[in-house]
């Protein structure tokens, strides 16, 4: 006799726990269907809510065309913290550290940083935890910036439970390099260690630990961007758009992006996919812009275990400066570009005379979208 | 007694030092209290101290399983899970097919020790499609659950209690029905040859009781964990076995009523029948109708023999025709049973036990038809394995193996 053999006995191992499976039994909803309606429609509204400290009003896009909807049940349910990951999402995109600021004798101007790596539990998705490796407590760490030529110390403390470092893209001293087994190497728990190096070149960089294992230092959420602006006096006047000390920055809407996952069940595949670690953080809160002001994205892919990540702007273009360390764009006139892990750039976007409205953006790999890389621009006049 | 006789006891020892050791002194009943409330001492202790291992660190254990999936209605999924591990978890998202999607379900998400919930998706599934769902939890951990072919689950409706309850009887009552009817046929058979037919029918049953085994093993399998689904089978089993047996055991004289045990019979076979109802809903649940109709034939075809194997008890007796009525009712019968179950509301872990049971009673009759052929063989002064029996054993497992391959198709 051979009964059950429609049924798949599949017995599934997820981590430390097993989830078996009894498909076969296909029978009555006990549920009666008003009920699970109205829940849904319970988890929804809840996912309504913005933040507290969410500056953004009730979108009237949202009201007007309900471009909600379409988006509205392919989503994770409900809301985060307002703390998620060490720091409101919606802060992070336009926190920028520009460090203690001094001059040093030669007339250099030094910028002083300090770093804790520490662990600490983020929040990745509504409900979901993700046991982290952190630096300052947020994933992904704080977005450090300076101006090409400055002088860097950055302190850093290992609070955590592994050796960790601090390995920056950017130009610097074999010893400064900041990865395990080169020049000053690991920076065992409870040691501390100044990072100095000059900033160079310009651009859109990164920085990461770089002890080993190394899949696991990273995935575990030890990176962060590193911006270096570009200094009008060497690099033209072109220059002064990206610098903060000149007026022709200021238009700009800057945000950063860091394209990152998680893989909570540690099988070497993510499950969590995101800019700034929130699966549809953006989409539930979509990034308010002015119209008439450019954008200009600072995006960084750290996503492991996954060969490449990408960008796709719905109904618009734009250019791309690819790692950032160029005036003019290495990539015009495009909708969608591709980073492999570790290569970042910038993209400058305008919605000048547009419709008011969400355009969304996502990665172009439509598995990573679904799974939380799903974000939108939230257009106003 | 009373109490105050019991404090008088105590008070004084010598007055109950002859007292008959079954008596309930007071004395006798802290001695056997004794060692529960030291127990409690020590559970008490274990608990306050964490049993010297100091606080727990880990991660809770997180487990859930999902008994069933169920598709209502075109755009909507049901899962009914219970979290069968040791320690609480949160449900915090839900994935189908690979993609993060709007659930809803019953109560904050958070699943104690052996609570359920029901998760209910509102997603386009896709017909005679397979789709893959992920239950993540607080902790990212993921839990997975599938639909092989995804088609509307039947309604309950009296239609479909009908026509289950038809499914159950072509594959349950006709079957043995027909083979009750070679009856007239085997009462004119010899000695020998009765012997064959009874050895036959201790094949067919062995067969039905390891073809059991199996799949209530694989069954258990899909059985919270707590339950310890595998365990329960063979302990169940034997358990019935034990009982049967001591209903049937009687004082050494008293001949043995063949229609005592062809009841006996009718009853396991019974039980091995909601099995097979059990497969055969849940087929018809999961919408394969064209098999299912093969599985019917087949069952059919596999189940005639059973037939044969209750009426060998009783060829030497006369008992009434209603009686045979009762027999293909309570050996077909719970087929019909099994098909509703099966079909609305499949549950591993009953259907592992009422397996575990029919292991049991099969193997109990497997005893008592073995005991007749010993009888009968002691009176002709022939050992009761021989030829004849053995290859009416081989003869019944040989049977059942080639009609289980049409069901196999």
């Amino acid at each position: 006799m051979i009964s059950w053999r429609l049924s798949r006995r599949d017995f599934l191992r997820a981590g430390t726990a097993s989830a078996a499976l009894a498909s076969s039994g296909v029978g009555l909803a006990i549920l009666l269907p008003e009920l699970g309606q109205a829940s849904i429609l319970e988890q929804q509204n809840h996912a309504g809510h913005g933040n507290g400290d969410d500056t953004q009003p009730p979108a009237t896009s949202h009201e007007a065309g309900g471009q909600h909807d379409g988006h509205s049940v392919s989503m994770a349910v409900g809301e985060v913290g307002p703390n998620a990951i060490g720091i409101d999402p919606m802060a992070f995109l336009t926190t920028f550290d520009y460090g203690t600021v001094s001059t040093l004798a030669n007339g250099q101007v030094l910028r002083e940083y300090e770093i804790v790596a520490y662990d600490r539990e983020i929040e990745i998705a509504p409900g979901v935890f993700f046991p982290a490796w952190t630096y300052n407590g947020q994933v992904p760490g704080p977005t450090i910036r300076a101006n090409e030529g400055d002088r860097l110390r950055i302190k850093f403390i290992n609070a955590g439970t592994h050796p960790h470092t601090i390995h920056f893209h950017g130009i610097h001293s074999a010893f400064m390099d900041g990865t395990s087994g080169i020049g000053r190497g690991n920076i065992e728990v409870g040691e501390e260690f100044t990072y100095e190096f000059d900033a160079f070149p310009f651009g859109c960089h990164l920085y990461h630990c770089h002890s080993f294992p190394l899949k696991r230092h990273i995935h575990k959420g030890l990176y962060g961007t590193f911006i270096i602006n570009p200094d009008p006096n060497k690099q033209g006047e072109q220059a002064r758009e990206r610098h903060p000390d000149h007026e022709e920055s200021q238009r700009w809407q800057e945000f950063v992006m860091v394209m990152n996952a998680f893989d909570t069940t540690f099988d070497g595949e993510n499950e969590v996919y995101a800019i700034n670690s929130v699966a549809f953080h953006y989409m539930k809160h979509p990034i308010r812009v002015e119209r008439d002001r450019p954008v200009r994205v600072y995006l960084v892919n750290v996503t492991e275990f996954d060969p490449i990540n990408s960008f796709h702007l719905h109904a618009n273009f734009f250019d791309y400066y690819d790692h950032g360390t160029t005036l003019d764009p290495t990539l015009k006139t495009v909708d969608t570009i591709m980073q492999i892990q570790g290569q970042r750039g910038i993209l400058e976007i305008s919605f000048k005379g547009f419709e008011p409205g969400l355009y969304m953006f996502h990665a172009h790999q439509s598995e990573f979208p679904e799974l939380g890389w799903m974000s939108a621009f939230d257009v106003v006049e | 007694m009373s109490e105050v006789t019991a404090t008088n006891q105590i008070t004084t020892p010598v007055a109950s030092a002859d007292a008959e050791p079954t008596r309930w002194t007071a004395r006798w009943v802290i001695l056997g209290l004794l060692p529960l409330i030291l127990l409690a001492g020590v559970l008490a202790l274990i608990v306050a101290t964490d049993a010297g291992l100091g606080e727990r660190t880990v991660p809770p254990i997180e487990e859930l399983n999902v008994q069933r999936v169920t598709l209502p209605e075109p755009g909507r999924i049901v899962l009914d899970v219970v979290n069968d591990g040791p320690d609480p978890i949160t449900i915090a998202q839900v994935m189908v097919d690979d993609a993060y999607w709007s659930y809803g379900i019953d109560g904050d998400g958070t699943l104690g020790r052996m609570d359920s919930a029901t998760i209910t998706l509102p997603y386009p599934w896709v017909e005679g499609e397979a789709h893959a769902i992920g239950i993540v939890s607080a902790t990212g951990v993921v839990f997975d659950a599938d639909v092989p072919v995804a088609l509307e689950s039947p309604e309950t409706d009296s239609g479909t209690f009908a026509r289950f309850a038809l499914i159950g009887f072509y594959v349950g009552v006709i079957p043995v029905a027909l083979g009750l009817l070679w009856y007239p046929f085997l009462r004119r058979l010899g000695g020998g040859a009765m012997q064959f037919i009874l050895a036959l029918t201790i094949g067919l049953l062995v067969f039905l009781a390891v073809d059991m085994f199996g799949e209530a093993q694989e069954i258990a399998l899909g059985v919270p964990a707590v339950f310890e689904g595998s365990l329960l089978v063979p302990v169940i089993a034997l358990l019935t076995f034990l009982l049967l047996m001591t209903i049937a055991s009687r004082k050494g004289d008293t001949p043995r009523r063949g229609l005592a045990v062809a009841y006996r019979i009718a009853l396991g076979i019974g039980l091995h029948n909601l099995g097979e109802g059990l497969a055969i809903g849940a087929a018809f649940a999961l919408g394969e109708i064209g098999l299912g109709v093969f599985l019917i034939v087949g069952f059919t075809l596999h189940n005639v023999t059973e037939g044969v194997g209750i009426a060998a008890p009783i060829l030497r007796e006369q008992p009434r025709f209603i009686n045979f009525v009762w027999l293909a009712l309570l050996a077909g019968g719970p087929a019909i049973l099994g098909v509703w179950i099966g079909g609305f509301v499949y549950s591993p872990l009953w259907a592992t036990i009422f397996l575990a049971i029919g292991i049991g009673a099969i193997v109990q009759v497997v005893v008592e038809v073995t005991r007749i052929i010993a009888q009968s063989s002691e009176r002709e002064g022939s050992p009761w394995l021989n030829w004849t029996t053995l290859g009416g054993v081989t003869a019944g497992i040989a049977v059942m193996y080639a009609t289980a391959l049409v069901v196999a198709g």
